[in-house]
């Protein structure tokens, strides 16, 4: 392990209009790291792994990915950047006019890496690594149940070899033993492949499966990162409030009370 | 005062979103002539803008063709001028009727299937997918429209729209109102310029450009869920209509204005 940071966040701060969304976030995560960012709501855990991706350009701050600062890169250099990366969305983003094995090895295609054969075998391939049959791989995203889509999202997460993969929240809508198998299978593939992995989540029963590392956000900053095991002895009140799920603590939650 | 920040803030309003359009037409443009080009992608939009367009726009325009006949024929026998009818019937579709008729009904077909698919690719964070997969949307999703729509419209839409709007009228001529077939035909062709068909198909570009430009930009564009790509669609076509009406008077100013 070496001792640059696969990702580093310095100070990144990002705001949409008047609303400030991240305040100023610092976050380090190590090469073959699993880091895991827990936060309520609203608290710009998305918003972070956004400006991370790309998707959205921070206001300032700096982002280096091995090393390489990120936020001015544009054109083929993003390009490139874009090929580190693997991402599972929160609702699975599967492209709908498409069966599922162009999605799974859509980035394959769209860089002509493969033929279309080849791109269907590779296809059937990380659907048996996430446990699907080959089946699956003609229908269409439609056909599947909630917990299939996350799958064959993970199946096209991981069909490029990223060196980074992100989820975010990947068990959020699934039943708690589709998302104890989700958790499971992001734990098999990141520790097979080698990769840094990215999550964020407010579900602690993945926290504890699938983390090295945890960071809580809250208000826009990173107020607590510590190992796994220290998070049930964090001695951060709003951790503790969070990890509790209580009502009772300095987190305030956004209701107006009469 | 309060009445000139509202001015302001309209006008500045106005200026974003015209940047914004302009900037995204710039960058639509770029992309349509560099590579990589999809070509698959691309065959597949030309099928769906004009292929499937054809029923609608020839039945549209076969009955025009037709009632053009029937009101011409009427109104010429006011001061005898009813030969003048297989003139009137082709310049009127090819010059006006064609092109314009040809672009509303795409503006409404294709303009709104595009904002819809497009805005519901962006609420389901597809668009933002595809990114992560190293794939510029601008080439993939984008540009193909574009270059489809633009394509379709002169080259196979209006040129079929023509044929048909003269079609209707030879044919309530000669079966209702006693025209000799013959006669009819040469009438329609001696009276047809080149340049006539030079503008129908300039007149069919343009639209398709724009029919195009405005439903990939509100659609890329969309945001707020299904409300959000409902409202993206209803402007996506109703300014698709209206810069439809627009360069339609600048074409035509441009070809023959003397």
């Amino acid at each position: 392990m070496t001792d640059t940071p696969k990702i580093s966040l310095t100070g990144i701060h990002k705001a949409f209009g008047p609303k400030v969304v991240l305040d100023s976030v610092d976050l380090d995560v190590m090469p073959g790291e699993s880091m895991v960012i827990i936060g309520g709501s609203g608290s710009g855990k998305s918003v972070t792994l956004k400006c991370i991706l790309g998707l959205l350009h921070p206001n300032r701050g700096s982002i280096k990915v091995d090393g390489e600062e990120t936020v001015s890169l544009r054109g083929n250099d993003r390009k490139r950047l874009q090929r580190k990366f693997g991402m599972l969305f929160q609702g699975g983003a599967l492209f709908d006019s498409l069966p599922v094995w162009e999605n799974i090895a859509f980035g394959l295609l769209a860089e002509r890496k493969v033929n279309r054969n080849e791109a269907v075998e590779i296809a059937v391939e990380n659907l048996r690594s996430v446990g699907l049959s080959p089946d699956v791989a003609k229908l269409s995203p439609a056909e599947l149940s909630g917990g299939m889509q996350k799958r064959v999202g993970l199946a096209r997460a991981i069909a490029n070899k990223p060196e980074i993969i992100f989820f975010d929240e990947p068990t959020t809508g699934l039943d708690p033993i589709m998302a104890d198998v989700i958790n499971e299978l992001i734990t098999q593939r990141v520790k097979e492949m080698g990769v840094t992995a990215l999550t964020i989540t407010h579900d602690m029963s993945s926290v504890r499966k699938i983390a090295d590392k945890v960071a809580m956000i809250y208000h826009g900053n990173i107020i607590w990162t510590g190992s796994r095991s220290d998070i049930d002895n964090s001695g951060n009140a709003y951790v503790e409030q969070f990890i509790h799920g209580s009502a009772e603590g300095p987190i305030h939650m956004e209701i107006l009370k009469e | 005062m309060n009445f000139l920040a509202v001015i302001g803030r309209i006008v500045i309003g106005f200026l974003r979103a015209a940047g914004r359009l302009g900037i995204f037409a710039s960058t639509a443009v770029s992309h349509m002539f560099t590579p990589p080009f999809y070509y698959r992608s691309l065959i597949r939009q030309m099928m769906t803008i004009g292929y499937y367009s054809l029923p609608v726009v020839g039945l549209t325009t076969l009955f025009t063709g037709a009632a053009l006949a029937l009101n011409i024929y009427e109104g010429g026998s006011r001061f005898n001028a009813e030969s003048a009818l297989p003139s009137i019937v082709v310049i009127g579709m090819v010059r006006e009727l064609g092109p314009v008729l040809c672009g509303l009904i795409v503006a409404g077909r294709v303009s709104a299937s595009m904002a819809a698919e497009l805005g519901t690719m962006r609420v389901t964070e597809q668009i933002d997918a595809m990114v992560t997969l190293s794939t510029d949307p601008f080439k993939y999703l984008i540009a193909p429209r574009i270059i489809a729509t633009t394509l379709m419209m002169p080259f196979m839409l209006v040129i079929v729209a023509d044929s048909i709007g003269v079609m209707g009228g030879f044919l309530i001529a000669t079966g209702k109102l006693g025209f000799n077939p013959g006669n009819y035909m040469t009438l329609t062709m001696d009276f047809l310029e080149a340049v006539d068909v030079y503008a129908s198909l300039t007149k069919a570009a343009v639209f398709g450009f724009f029919i195009s430009l405005m439903g990939c930009y509100h659609g890329y564009y969309s945001t707020g869920g299904a409300q959000g790509v409902g409202i993206s669609t209803t402007n996506a076509v109703v300014s698709a209509c209206m810069l439809i009406l627009l360069t339609n008077y600048m074409v035509t100013e441009m070809f023959f204005a003397s």
